[in-house]
């Protein structure tokens, strides 16, 4: 294990007392296409190892590559959602680097021609401030394979006694979407990059070009950051911290990396340009790849490809077809649902917006739906640390579960365990409902017994209760529902009770 | 059954004929082709690997083909030698390294697919300088392939061991690959016809590569019909490769059946004679332009400045493509593996795998490559290679509008010994000389034989050149020459080798 030594931080305030920080973006998304970027190979994660690769994505020899043009597409449509301007003509380039994850040791990617570059993208902060973030470049390129070291402490190469190679990823199309520097966030710099990040989940998302799961690797994130004194020009050297793959590690990285540089400048120390990896546990990063010695990429244009050259017809077609973009979606959704610009960054940062206009399309209502997904899903997928997308329940679920509230088939709690029971893989609402025997008692009979008995065996409470204490019913509700293990409906149990007793409600 | 020696001087399309007609039998031709190399190999070492039972299968299936009445292709049944740079799928294929000694690739080539649906049987694959890096596959890690004209010199390179295997009567039919050279200079010093056809012409995908925009696989033979009957069949469209073109082959089979310069304008490079060449390859060559005029063709000189740039745009490009292409050796997923002994890192693993599996020439190469394309060099010299690149490419442009070929001499000298050149790069790289420009602009170029070097008694390669997509003017003037020399000659040249 490699000793991880903590250095002094600066308080964040006192860092930015001195400070202002710059900071750059480097978003990677992994396409959602069927196949490949250079070979037909399918995409389909968590497949056997291996078996979802072919000549072209091994980099066997004499293979070569052909262009998927789905993957064009959506690094178009990603470019023009971005407000780039798009290439008329570009070509891929060779970035030549050795890793035993990377079949042909060499990445198909791009280098001074990107498919999209020049935009920007408007994020909104917690207070409903909107702040402009400017794009570099978006442009395309390939994934690698995947290593897994074995025999070492925590997977990790060091100390391992072997590594497993696994390719069915490489190949799998990335778009890197790379920002201008960010400078004048001062103390938001941090928020900023978690809502850049966010609202380009959102992007991608609504583009339908990548589900965009943070937790699954098909986005990550590096963060570049430095320091420079109030009222310099001039940047100061930055650091990279790699592959911060949530929306808090976005924010928890630069933050901490403000106090670092703060505390580093502070003693007369220099920042070193170096990679940094960003540990979840504490949120500290740590010393990765001196950059110094960084290797030369060689990059050239990739010869076994043939420019690509969309026709502006094309490129005015996808623009055409664009979907509302987030930002605007979320105003009017934030006037339709009436909620504050607070909790509908809540509701961003949860992921929750898809989910719950899906779930509204489905015919729940707008409350009801956001009351799921914010409330009993939310929780869940925090506890299972995934995004709500990833949970096995869909919003026509929680749309068949509101409707059976509504219906008055359920009530609240036993609403819960029926979403449990599918978020258990016990099945649809309905047959969860089934198996589990979840209806609300309706049957008047069964409810007449059960009350008559609450009453006999509680002639105490029953007494107080004709003697004009009608508050006093909600012990024997409490007993009602207990003998109905909860299924019956409160409201028609208490008018039952007040009925058997000949009470005025 | 017919004699096997008069078998193996038929030419592919008598071969083809015979087969079609129940003369001869597919299976009967494969054995004359595997007596032929089990009993010469020896000496010539044309082959790396011969695959005797697949051959056989394939000419049995040709046969059984025929006996069902099925229609047959128009080689269906001919011997071919296959360079052993095109995967086969079950047969080894090596390139001529030890990196990928004992690699058994998964999938065929686009070329080996096509070859085999048009019936062709694959004899085995024919020895070349590592990664088709030389003129003279002397590069081989395998060791050297022997020129059936006399077996202490070259055959060529690096399709050595194809053109050997046609002279030496082993295969009617062979395939190279030409980077720089590599199909036309063995051709030249064997005395046999080699294409390098329109870059994009043929596909690349399975065609292990060396430099990618400059490699181009194309057919050997030993007349310019049967060049032509091989080129239909592996040409066209293939989507596996980005860089093939999508138009239709153009009619070579058609030109080489009518040849004729009539009324042509020929081009003669001004650039292309000087110092470094052989008086007895000029003279040929001079002859041959007499003959083309006698032939009715009007021969103009023409100015390519350019060209005197183009070793050297070409030493910067296919090095650094090369650097790039030969990185995945790495010993991880397949071929050679040098000290894994649980000891040693991925890296030394790569590291010492290489040292152990590329040869001297590729090391230079690469070593060139890497330097080439690295940061604050790469205008210097890949970006400068790339404008020169371009200015040949107009250097053509210009030649084209005012003729309708051009010819050369296919490489300054006959046949040198081997091991003559083998310490000195440079004088190796000479070989290259007429036959780079055509890499460089991507165009179509034939060498064929036009007589023997009156100083050492051997062959001597013309050369023709025609634009882009226009690789049927090669046949059309490859065929009237050939027919022209033949008629003075009274025989093909090749009779004049000595047996072997």
């Amino acid at each position: 294990m490699t000793v991880t030594t903590t250095p002094d931080l600066v308080p964040y305030e006192d860092a930015l007392a001195t400070y202002d920080p710059v900071m750059g973006l480097e978003v990677h998304v992994e396409l959602g296409t069927k196949t490949k970027m250079f070979c037909g190979c399918s995409t389909t994660l968590g497949a056997d190892a291996n078996t979802q690769t072919c000549p072209t994505c091994l980099g066997l020899p004499g293979a070569l590559p052909v262009v998927n043009e789905i993957g064009v597409e959506s690094a178009i449509k990603i470019g023009l959602a971005l407000h780039c301007e798009i290439a008329e003509w570009c070509r891929f380039a060779r970035k030549n680097y050795f890793y035993p994850d990377m079949p042909k040791n060499f990445q198909t990617s791009q280098y001074d021609e990107p498919i999209a570059f020049n935009g920007y993208l408007d994020v909104q902060l917690e207070d409903g401030e909107v702040f402009r973030v400017e794009i570099e470049r978006a442009h395309m390129e390939e994934d690698t394979g995947k290593s897994l070291h074995v025999g070492g402490a925590t997977g990790r190469i060091h100390g391992a006694s072997h590594s497993l190679l696994d390719y069915n990823r490489a190949g799998i199309p990335l778009i890197e979407i790379v920002t201008k520097p960010i400078e004048g966030a001062g103390e938001r710099a941090p928020e900023v990059a978690k809502a850049y990040v966010a609202e380009l989940r959102e992007l991608i998302k609504a583009l339908g070009v990548s589900e965009a799961r943070m937790e699954q690797g098909q986005m990550r994130c590096d963060v570049n950051l430095s320091l420079r004194p109030h009222g310099r020009q001039k940047f100061g050297t930055r650091s990279e911290t790699k592959n911060v793959n949530s929306l808090r590690s976005v924010e928890r990285a630069a933050r901490y990396e403000i106090q670092r540089h703060a505390a580093v400048l502070g003693a007369g120390g220099t920042i070193i340009q170096e990679t940094r990896h960003f540990h979840e546990e504490d949120g500290s990063t740590t010393s990765g790849r001196v950059k110094e010695e960084a290797e030369d990429y060689r990059y050239f244009p990739e010869p076994d490809l043939v420019p690509v050259a969309p026709s502006r017809e094309w490129v005015e077609a996808l623009r055409a077809e664009l979907p509302e973009l987030p930002l605007a979606q979320r105003n009017r959704l934030r006037e339709e649902w009436g909620v504050s610009a607070h909790d509908m960054q809540s509701i961003l940062n949860a992921g929750a917006i898809g989910p719950i206009v899906a779930t509204i399309n489905a015919g729940a209502d707008a409350v009801s739906a956001r009351k799921w997904w914010m409330g009993e899903l939310a929780r869940n997928a925090n506890e299972q640390a995934v995004d709500l997308g990833s949970l096995p329940i869909t919003p026509e679920h929680v749309a068949r579960v509101s409707a059976l509230v509504t219906a008055g088939e359920l009530n609240d709690k036993l609403a819960r365990q029926v979403i449990d029971g599918v978020l258990k893989g016990e099945g649809t609402p309905d047959e969860v409902v089934e198996k589990r025997g979840l209806k609300v008692v309706s049957d008047e009979g069964a409810l007449t017994a059960a009350v008559e008995e609450a009453i006999a065996g509680n002639p105490a409470i029953a007494d107080k209760i004709r003697g004009g204490k009608v508050a006093a019913a909600g012990a024997l509700v409490g007993a009602v529902m207990k003998a109905t293990r909860g299924q019956a409906d409160a409201a028609r149990v208490k008018e039952l009770i007040l009925e058997q007793l000949g009470v005025e409600g | 059954m017919t004699d096997q020696n008069h078998i193996i001087k038929l030419t592919a399309a008598e071969i083809a004929e015979n087969i079609a007609s129940g003369v001869l039998t597919a299976v009967e031709v494969t054995e004359a082709h595997l007596a032929r190399i089990e009993a010469v190999d020896e000496k010539v070492h044309a082959f790396l690997h011969v695959d005797r039972e697949g051959a056989l299968a394939q000419a049995r299936a040709v046969d059984e083909k025929r006996a069902r009445g099925e229609k047959l292709g128009p080689l269906a049944g001919v011997p071919l030698a296959l360079k052993d740079i095109f995967t086969t799928e079950g047969v080894p294929t090596t390139v001529g390294s030890k990196i990928l000694e004992g690699w058994i690739p998964p999938y065929d080539a686009t070329v080996t697919k096509r070859l085999k649906a048009a019936d062709v049987v694959i004899l085995g694959k024919t020895n070349m300088d590592e990664f088709a890096m030389g003129s003279s596959t002397e590069n081989s890690a395998y060791g050297p392939t022997g020129n059936p004209w006399d077996l202490t010199r070259i055959p060529g390179g690096s399709g050595g061991g194809s053109s050997a295997s046609l002279a030496s009567y082993e295969a009617p039919l062979a395939i190279g690959t030409d980077t720089g050279g590599s199909i036309r200079q063995p051709a030249a010093v064997t005395g046999t016809v080699g294409v390098k056809p329109t870059y994009g012409g043929v596909s690349r995908y399975g065609m292990v590569a060396f430099s990618s925009s400059l490699d181009q696989g194309g057919p050997c033979a030993r007349t310019v019909l049967d060049a032509a009957l091989l080129h239909e069949v592996i040409a066209g469209h293939d989507p596996l490769d980005s860089t093939s073109i999508d138009a239709p082959v153009p009619a070579v089979v058609e030109a080489a059946r009518n040849g004729s310069v009539q009324g042509m304008r020929v081009g003669v490079v001004k650039q292309f004679r000087g110092e470094h060449y052989q008086a007895g390859v000029m003279q040929r060559f001079d002859e041959s332009v007499e003959l083309l005029k006698s032939l009715g063709a009007e021969v103009v000189e023409i100015d390519c400045p350019s060209f005197d740039l183009g070793l050297s745009a070409y030493y910067l490009i296919a090095p650094s493509e090369c650097s790039s292409n030969l990185a995945r050796f790495d010993a991880m997923r397949y071929g050679l593996r040098v000290g894994d002994d649980g000891t040693k890192s991925a890296e030394d693993v790569t590291a010492l795998t290489r040292e152990a599996g590329f040869g001297d020439e590729v090391k230079r190469r690469v070593m060139l490559g890497t330097y080439a394309l690295s940061s604050g060099y790469y205008d210097a010299y890949y970006g400068s290679a790339q404008k020169v690149r371009t200015l040949i490419t107009r250097d053509f442009e210009k030649a084209f509008e005012q003729v309708d070929v051009i010819v050369s001499p296919t490489t300054p000298t006959t046949a040198f010994p081997i091991g003559e050149r083998a310490d000195d790069p440079m004088a190796m790289y000479l070989a290259d000389l007429c036959t780079i420009p055509t890499n460089l602009a991507g165009n179509a170029a034939m060498s064929l034989p036009c007589g023997l070097a009156p100083e050492d008694g051997l062959p001597v390669g013309l050369q023709i050149i025609a634009p882009a997509m226009k690789d049927d003017r090669l046949y059309k003037v490859g065929a009237a020459v050939e027919a022209a020399f033949m008629e003075k000659w009274g025989h093909p040249l090749l009779e004049e080798a000595p047996s072997l």
